[in-house]
């Protein structure tokens, strides 16, 4: 009996130490975002973006701190903030110091607090908040806070690089804005006659429309309306079927105004909307596809639908935000949250694409270069959706975040 | 302004009719059997989901004689084997099945083809706009849906008054049970109306899969539009449910293409508010934002006025 009882006992222990051993080789992300709803086309193409960036990038490349890998977790929030809250408390139930979200502010809006609040009452068991894709400009102004790093630009900066190519266009008199009535699309709305009207007062506002958020079935009418209006340029921010419903009509319609987009392209939106959008639509984002703007970023790309055939890096911030972290792991030599956040600060980054970015430190929003990209078949050497259609780079506007100081951001830092 | 009322009226039509085309079945399912088919719009939904698929291999035009006839057939199926069986515990049941039906077709279509809108594409013989008017395109596409939608309620409105089978399902949406006393088949009927009536669904997710897009929300966003329009046309009416479709189809476009506000209303009777009040929301809501609640609002109407509906000449 007490033999057995000593053999358990030592049977546990050394599976416990192997396990922590084994711990102590990898570091686990948690990435926590839709997997499962409706949303989760986005969610889930997200995450085999992160697995395959930390696979490739960090782990394949010798890890960090000694050959220490990242291992990406994935917790299923649904979308929604109060499950996100939940799966929160798992990934540090769990031991997990890193987050990663992306999918809504809202989501993020719920993650940053709910953080803050536990670094607050555990200075030992810290947390760290990767935004890769919540643009709500209000995270990082007076929402900011110490352990929260955004690596997309936020809305305001898209639409003053947006604002930027339009207001370059002479032949642009007449603009029509519509969008999908919640916060987002009104932040759309607001930002584009805001900056339209301080650097081309002249350009006349000829539509500001919002429509229902998934239920409009025929964007006909609305096209009809844009159509009459004889607007030059169109802007949106719409995503989703939304934005396909909204594209298709604009084609059929014969409009042949440039309709200026957040969203629209990859997760099936590029395949659908196909011919009809040709040259018409044009993408406001981060990172460049076509032409690749390197042989590393090109290989990177094809190996990466080599794995995933009906998948896209659709989100090139996902691998920004992890070499990032695992360069300051390696700066500090540490995994300690608050060293890495410190680190993390004002940290100057060369991508694969060979773009130089940099982590603003007084609020944390990665400043990069923006591009403005066309729905084309021409010149596509990676496309998206395998439709033959893409991305090919108009523009790209260096600076775009420069003009758009923190506002409103006051952070406390841990004392050190 | 003329532009816009024109093609106003033309997409107002051509979404009327498409409407009619769900709505046909789902009045005829409703009056004969008393079901209220929850899961209809999921078969205009599997109609396009079919099409897409069969377009792939053998092209658009097999798809839009194919995919009808299949979930027609699917449809037969799901009567048959489910609604007769849930029958026997009455309607409440029946209506409990069909709700479980409609979320089962739309998780198992989101299983088969993946939650992304899929690429339904018109048949490049119709992609080409038909004419131009004040610049603006009419596809081709649309006269074809307009077309085919005129056809079907043509043909359907001779078969049930001219034929020997339109008169049994008159008589059977009327008086059901004198029917069966008389010696003709009910159930076989009640099956064949109800696969009939989802083969209809079926042709209306072919011709506006690529119309309006493929993907797992469109019986959701149709689907409570085809309640109002059965309840406002009238119980077992086709005329109603025909008429119902086009005023439904017209409200929602031109109330997305005119720009009118109470506040715009008022200021015809030299009202003005102050930019203050409290109210000022209510008063500066425009015609396009409140748009998509109107046809509920003519339902609820409707309800109250007139009960049978415009067409109805049945109380229940």
């Amino acid at each position: 009996m007490k033999l057995k009882t000593t053999i358990l006992i030592s049977a546990a222990v050394a599976a416990l130490t192997a396990f922590t051993a084994q711990a102590a080789d990898t570091i686990k992300i948690a990435f926590i975002d839709p997997l499962s709803g409706p949303f989760a086309a986005t969610g889930t193409s997200g995450f085999k973006q992160a697995q395959f960036a930390a696979d490739m990038l960090v782990n394949q490349k010798g890890g960090v701190i000694d050959g220490k890998m990242f291992e990406i977790v994935g917790f299923d929030n649904k979308i929604s903030p109060k499950e996100s809250l939940v799966q929160l408390k798992r990934a540090i139930g769990e031991g997990i110091h890193y987050i990663m979200q992306g999918n809504s502010s809202g989501v993020a809006n719920a993650l940053t607090d709910a953080v803050k609040k536990h670094n607050d009452r555990n200075p030992d068991d810290l947390v760290l908040f990767m935004n890769y894709s919540a643009v709500d400009p209000a995270l990082t102004n007076e929402k900011c806070n110490f352990w929260h790093f955004r690596f997309d630009a936020n809305a305001n900066i898209k639409m003053n690089a947006l604002t930027d190519v339009i207001a370059a266009d002479d032949s642009i008199k007449k603009v029509y804005i519509i969008g999908q009535d919640y916060s987002f699309g009104k932040a759309v709305a607001a930002g584009a006659v805001k900056y339209l009207g301080e650097k081309r007062p002249d350009i006349e506002i000829v539509g500001n429309e919002l429509h229902p958020i998934g239920k409009v079935k025929d964007f006909t009418p609305y096209a009809t309306k844009i159509r009459a209006s004889e607007a030059d340029a169109i802007i949106t921010g719409n995503w989703g079927a939304d934005m396909v419903g909204l594209a298709k009509a604009i084609g059929d319609a014969g409009i042949e105004s440039p309709v200026y987009t957040y969203y629209a392209a990859n997760d099936g939106i590029t395949k659908t909307i196909g011919a009809s959008g040709k040259d018409k639509i044009r993408l406001v984002h981060e990172g460049r596809v076509n032409p690749p703007p390197t042989d590393e970023y090109k290989a990177y790309h094809m190996a990466f639908k080599e794995k995933y055939p009906e998948a896209d890096i659709s989100q090139f911030r996902i691998a920004n935000a992890l070499v990032m972290l695992a360069n300051a792991m390696n700066q500090t030599k540490s995994t300690d949250p608050a060293k890495v956040a410190m680190a993390l600060e004002g940290m100057e980054y060369t991508t694969i694409q060979g773009d130089k970015v940099v982590m603003r430190a007084e609020d944390h929003q990665l400043m990069q270069p923006i591009s403005i990209s066309v729905h084309t078949d021409e010149n596509i050497i990676l496309d998206a959706d395998n439709s033959g259609y893409g991305l090919v780079t108009e523009k790209t506007i260096s600076a775009a975040d420069a003009d758009i100081p923190p506002s409103g951001c006051n952070m406390e830092r841990p004392a050190s | 302004m003329l532009e816009l009322i024109f093609f106003s009226l033309l997409n107002g039509v051509v979404t009327g009719l498409l409407l009619f085309m769900l709505a046909s079945g789902l009045t005829l399912i409703f009056s004969m059997m008393g079901v209220l088919n929850f899961a209809h719009a999921s078969f205009y939904m599997l109609g396009a989901y079919f099409a897409y698929t069969i377009s792939i291999y053998l092209g658009f035009w097999v798809g839009l004689i194919v995919a009808p006839i299949l979930v027609g057939l699917l449809g037969a199926v799901v009567e048959r084997y489910g609604l007769r069986y849930v029958h026997r515990w009455g309607h409440v049941a029946e209506l409990i099945f069909t709700f479980g039906l409609a979320f089962l077709i739309e998780e198992v279509v989101q299983f088969i083809w993946g939650k992304d809108t899929k690429a339904y594409h018109e048949p490049e013989i119709l992609q080409f706009p038909l004419f131009t008017f004040f610049g603006q395109n009419f596809p081709a596409y649309k006269a074809f849906m307009l077309v085919i939608s005129i056809g079907i309620f043509i043909l359907l409105l001779l078969i049930l008054t001219r034929s020997r089978v339109g008169l049994i399902i008159q008589a059977a949406i009327h008086k059901p049970n004198m029917t069966a006393m008389l010696g003709h088949n009910v159930p076989l009927v009640f099956m064949g109306v109800f696969g009939v009536g989802c083969a209809l669904a079926g042709l209306a997710g072919v011709i506006a899969g690529p119309a309006l897009g493929t993907f797992p929300g469109m019986a959701f966003v149709l689907g409570s539009i085809v309640f109002v329009i059965v309840v406002v046309g009238g119980l077992g009416s086709l005329t109603g449910a025909f008429v119902a479709s086009l005023l439904i189809g017209l409200l929602q476009t031109f109330a997305i293409a005119l720009d009118y506000s109470v506040n715009d209303l008022l200021q015809l009777f030299n009202i003005s508010f102050d930019a203050d009040s409290a109210l000022r929301d209510l008063w500066t809501l425009s015609l396009p934002q409140i748009a998509p609640i109107l046809p509920y609002l003519l339902l609820i109407l409707i309800l109250i006025f007139r009960p049978t509906g415009l067409f109805g000449n049945r109380e229940t």
